[in-house]
């Protein structure tokens, strides 16, 4: 697409077509950057609406025996809560910022199917609502992972388990459109001179994100099928009575749902190894080696699922091999940890927000890739499954790996979007509030566990000092939930009032900063040849040698050079 | 020094075994914890040093360091090495927590009436394959426990209990895992790990208790709303007083299964024949 040979950076005409004004334009916009910013809005939604549940859930669980909410109401609590937040906020906003900020950072002026885009969009809406329509009739409470025949029609009778069904059905789609239209967009619509090589680490998260989603999600639709058809159709698949199998449904969730997993970190992953040379002011450290990390630990990924069923009566040798496979995907998720880490090593640290929050992803997502390998010990699975432990485990894993970037992101990208700047001391105090929040809330949970408390469970009895646990737990959540509203504040006000950002405030790396900021809608009127992993560099010097180069002589650069092409 | 050091180890660890699957789950917990809290000082502490060591200073410039294959490759093998030794420790492990024992010479006597063994090769038994066996069924919201003795040829007429499962001590106990209606998972923290109970398949665990004791459980798996009051006790009493109780338990069922066919009687003959439902 790119056929623009650009001798030097320049700006021709802007704005070609007008920008369309008012609501409509935003229905019926097919931009990658409207959908994005919807994508980002809609989804911060339901983080905020989920996460009212989790507060719910802490408040209830903040005293033993407590009262507050029914056994009915608390099951609906965890199932609307742990499914929001993977269906309707990580994965898609992460669709959110790779629609934003993917053809960006490879130079293209939209992503490839831009209608397609737009019918992603809607049809994760879609499946929002519906999900969210139940809370006027009756809510699913059969949890995340819905297992069967406690979903079935004869223990979930109400229409909230349809509900559930539609949601995984509509967001399915949804992502699977978004994926393709990622992978193609990668794969044709690259900037000149951007190989596969000198990919941003962001794009290649996105890559591998949309691949595992393009593997995944119709095993999951095939069983949310079975179970719908089970439900209404009078089929048994997971009717043991009947011939059928509820273990059928552990292996078709879980293959699916262990890749999830992945494919909501790896966009995070990408961020922070985009996010952590900026302020270094260094190179990422080992590009190649965290580029095929992320394809191997997206490969491994699939191999793993069994380990979400070791309490499940399944033959040994499959307990064996999935606990080295599992062991196996953490050696390229530790590579990539020290990656992070080598590439702080010996730069000049500029402690901004995003790279706040970038350290702070480093620190807590390495409690949830350790306490992952206890997991992964099959004999000490058996202690440690289905209990608090777990909680906090994949809450290390989700905060530190997908809400920590997703909020770093926010503060690196909001002035690429709106073209102002977020406020740091809100921004600092945010981070502080959130990074604290999780530690406090998630690290007791370990404890909670090993003590013997099952999840999923809406009363305890004090036995030892669970109700103090539980009560650092909850206190914790609400300093969680502070931070998250510092945040909103700071973008409320930011919007209006923030210092004006300029095309590149933080001299960052990638194509994204070469244009103003908001991008016009064609995003570039010349798109750059592409020549290292690190084109803005490249850019910014050959502007700093040509310009001193006029200003003060041939004092630092070969006489010759300044010449070319100005 | 060394006192604080294990209160906190303590801490972070489960529940100590009653049972030795128990007490091995725990010590493979324990050395993985060791391995585990070295890495993760060693990892906070690096990063903590690199941003503190090097922040921005007047003067200062960031190396331009694209990568170190060496490096890269050392760290990437010495990720593995661990996660190997990690591996061998497990299956060192492995045959105590899944093997039971023989029961103790103080344990109950197994005779063959009461000895079942299933034609498994999932279900592990004692290497002279005599264990008290005892199938639990989970159901919304209530444990039960079938015991040995049935009287009628479809297995029907044996003792059980409900909630409260009474073990002898010194004996291997063998459970047999199942379910009637959705999935649940039978978990006592000290007596092992926790096993699902999966409509329409068998799961297996052991315990051995060595002293009389109470040790609380309770359904480890999402169940419906009665789920968090789905709770299991297991009481290790003498192999006497266990033989007392199993007859009592009999006798009162049988006792009960009369009282209930007199009045099943009663009400038929009250409300006429074929009109009763269910009870």
């Amino acid at each position: 697409m790119a056929t623009y040979a650009a001798k030097s950076p320049q700006i021709s005409t802007h704005r070609v077509e007008h920008e369309a004004k008012g609501w409509t334009s935003w229905i019926t916009t097919t931009d990658h950057k409207r959908i994005g910013i919807m994508y980002m809005v809609t989804t911060f939604v339901f983080f905020c609406l989920g996460g009212t549940e989790a507060l719910m859930i802490r408040l209830q669980l903040g005293a033993p025996n407590n009262t507050l909410v029914t056994p009915e109401v608390y099951n609906q609590l965890f199932t609307m809560h742990g499914t929001t937040m993977i269906f309707l906020f990580v994965v898609p906003m992460m669709a959110g910022l790779g629609n934003y900020f993917l053809p960006l950072m490879i130079g293209a002026r939209d992503m490839a199917f831009p209608r397609l885009n737009a019918l992603s969009y809607w049809l994760l809406l879609a499946g929002g609502i519906v999900f969210y329509a139940s809370l006027f009739w009756h809510p699913p409470e059969a949890g995340w992972t819905s297992y069967p025949p406690l979903s079935e029609a004869l223990y979930s009778p109400s229409g909230g388990q349809d509900a559930w069904i539609y949601l995984i059905h509509l967001t399915g789609i949804s992502s699977l459109l978004g994926a393709i239209n990622f992978y193609a967009t990668i794969a044709n619509m690259r900037a000149r001179g951007m190989s596969w090589g000198r990919l941003p680490l962001f794009v290649w998260a996105i890559l591998t994100y949309s691949v595992l989603l393009i593997f995944a999600l119709p095993v999951i639709a095939a069983a949310v099928t079975m179970l719908l058809t089970d439900r209404h159709f009078g089929t048994h698949f997971f009717d043991p009575t009947e011939g059928g199998s509820p273990l059928l449904w552990q292996n078709l969730f879980w293959f699916f749902g262990h890749p999830e997993v992945y494919i909501m970190v790896l966009p995070g992953f990408g961020i922070v190894s985009e996010i952590l040379p900026v302020f270094a002011r260094k190179p990422i450290f080992g590009y190649k080696a965290i580029a095929a990390s992320t394809v191997a630990i997206a490969f491994l990924g699939f191999l793993t699922w069994a380990h979400h069923m070791f309490t499940a009566p399944i033959p040994e040798a499959i307990l064996v091999f999935v606990m080295l496979s599992s062991f196996l995907i953490a050696v390229p998720t530790g590579v990539k940890m020290l990656n992070w880490i080598a590439t702080l090593w010996q730069g000049t640290i500029e402690f901004t927000t995003p790279l706040l929050f970038c350290a702070g992803f480093i620190a807590l997502f390495l409690i949830g890739g350790i306490s992952g390998v206890f997991l992964a010990i099959f004999p000490v699975d058996w202690q440690l499954n289905e209990t608090y432990f777990v909680v906090a485990h994949i809450h290390f894993v989700l905060m530190g790996g997908a809400v920590l970037p997703i909020f770093a992101a926010i503060y690196y990208w909001f002035p690429k979007m709106t073209g102002r700047m977020l406020s740091e001391g809100l921004g600092k105090l945010s981070f502080y509030l959130i990074f604290f929040g999780i530690l406090i809330t998630f690290l007791i949970q370990h404890v909670i566990g090993l003590d013997g408390m099952p999840r999923r469970v809406y009363e305890y009895d004090n036995v030892g000092h669970l109700a103090l646990y539980n009560l650092i737990s909850t206190v914790g959540s609400f300093i969680l939930a502070a931070g998250v509203l510092v945040t909103i504040v700071n973008v409320a006000r930011s919007l209006k009032t923030g210092v004006i950002a300029g095309p590149d405030p933080w001299k960052a790396n990638t194509l994204e900063w070469f244009t103003s900021s908001p991008p016009p809608v064609n995003n570039f009127d010349v798109v750059p040849l592409v020549r290292s992993a690190e084109p803005m560099k490249d850019i910014r010097h050959e502007i700093q040698r040509r310009s001193s180069g006029a200003g003060s002589g041939a004092a630092t650069v070969p006489a010759g050079a300044t010449q070319v092409g100005v | 020094m060394g006192h604080l050091l294990h209160n906190t180890l303590a801490f972070f660890t489960p529940a100590k075994g009653a049972s030795p699957n128990a007490k091995d789950i725990d010590t493979l917990y324990e050395i993985t914890l060791v391995i585990a809290l070295i890495i993760f000082f060693a990892v906070e502490i690096a990063l903590g040093y690199a941003l503190i060591k090097f922040r921005k200073r007047k003067g200062a410039v960031a190396a331009q360091i694209h990568g170190n294959t060496r490096l890269e490759v050392s760290w990437t093998a010495a990720a593995a090495v661990i996660l190997l030794g990690l591996a061998i420790l497990t299956f060192a492990k492995l045959s105590s927590i899944q093997n039971p024992p023989n029961s103790g010479p103080g344990g109950t006597v197994l005779g063959e009436q009461n000895n079942l063994i299933y034609a498994s090769n999932e279900r592990k038994l004692p290497p002279n394959g005599k264990a008290l066996e005892i199938t639990v069924i989970g159901r919304q919201y209530i444990w039960q426990f079938v015991y040995p003795g049935a009287t009628e040829p479809d297995g029907l007429g044996a003792p059980y209990s409900y909630e409260e499962m009474v073990v002898p001590t010194h004996t291997t106990v063998s459970l047999n895992i199942v379910s009637s209606d959705v999935v649940h998972s039978w978990w006592v923290p000290e007596l092992g790990g926790k096993f699902q109970a999966v409509p329409g398949y068998h799961n297996y665990t052991w315990f051995k208790v060595e002293k009389p004791g109470v040790f609380r459980g309770q359904c480890a798996f999402l169940c419906g709303r009665g789920h968090a009051r789905m709770i299991a006790t297991v009481k290790a009493v003498e192999p006497a007083e266990f033989e007392a109780w199993l007859a009592n338990q009999k006798k009162e069922i049988s006792e009960a299964n009369a009282a209930a066919q007199v009045a099943r009687a009663k009400l038929k003959a009250q409300s006429g024949a074929g009109a009763v439902g269910n009870p």
